[in-house]
């Protein structure tokens, strides 16, 4: 069943503020087993200019995934997401996410097309902090595969 | 943003350092704590085999997270990455044994983008079992 086209360009209420914590980067640092100092040592990510340790740079999309819940599960665009597969991913930074900060994510729907039975949904994630400065936009590309696929 | 190279030390071809990231059923179970991501195809083989897949499969972003360190390892300051993006299009399968999987990772430097923002493409290829496991992965990096 092709997805509505009449929701392109709906925009989702800003998530609550997600307060990024200093243990959750260094847990989500160790999981990935990347040892740059920038991401627990404080005096570390202050040398490279940074006024706390910052996030590895995929570490938002648990943020932003998140928030796109909204759109994945809004009964109205009857996205069935049992058989969603993540297509692509993109971010594009205006700062490093860092300890301390506290997110809130805008959900637009950027595209849905129709692509060999598939439907193909682009969600775009605006990230903002505390005072409203722009932090990361993420682009997520959802694949709702075709339901005669199944074997 | 302090990145350790410098814009006019690299030209288009320059490769960065390559790196190998293991990868275990273990692995899988410590990302999708640290992540909140714990859908089954990444921990239940049942789970995964019934949704046809050949077996317990890592996380894409898991993946996007271990092909971006080939970038701030080369660039120090994970702050340089401006943009990244990637497109997933062979699962990493990870087998329950002592090995796992191994995701391998190359990049070079594909275009000098701008000489006054001191920013570079870099290409990167991840590889895993002989497949290629993403597509169109590319970081926009700012350089010193």
């Amino acid at each position: 069943m092709a997805l509505d086209q009449s929701f392109v360009g709906r925009t989702y209420p800003p998530t609550e503020p997600y307060e990024v914590g200093r243990e959750k980067i260094r847990e989500f640092a160790e999981a990935i087993g990347d040892a740059n100092p920038a991401y627990t040592d404080t005096e570390a990510a202050k040398a490279l200019g940074h006024p706390d340790v910052i996030a590895p740079p995929t570490f938002v999309f648990a943020i932003t995934f998140k928030a796109a819940g909204q759109v994945v599960q809004d009964p109205q665009l009857g996205l069935d997401y049992s058989r969603v597969v993540h297509g692509d991913q993109k971010f594009a930074y205006s700062r490093p996410v860092r300890a301390g900060d506290r997110l809130t994510v805008t959900s637009t729907i950027e595209s849905i097309k129709s692509l060999a039975g598939n439907d193909v949904l682009d969600i775009r994630g605006e990230v903002h902090d505390e005072a409203g400065e722009h932090v990361v936009t993420a682009i997520t590309k959802l694949v709702a595969r075709a339901a005669d696929e199944e074997a | 943003m302090t990145a350790k190279i410098s814009y006019d030390d690299v030209e288009v071809g320059t490769e960065l350092p390559a790196q190998s990231f293991p990868v275990t059923r273990a692995t899988l179970v410590q990302y999708a704590g640290a992540s909140g991501d714990f859908n089954p195809i990444h921990w239940n083989e049942k789970f995964a085999k019934e949704v046809g897949l050949p077996d317990v499969i890592a996380h894409g972003m898991f993946t996007m997270a271990e092909a971006a360190r080939v970038v701030t390892d080369w660039a120090g300051d994970p702050a340089a990455v401006a943009e990244y993006g990637v497109r997933f299009t062979k699962p990493v399968v990870v087998p329950n044994d002592d090995q796992g999987a191994v995701i391998e990772v190359s990049g070079k430097v594909a275009a000098k983008l701008d000489d006054d923002a001191r920013t570079v493409r870099v290409d990167l290829t991840a590889v895993s079992a002989g497949q290629k496991v993403l597509g169109m992965s590319r970081a926009v990096v700012r350089l010193a």
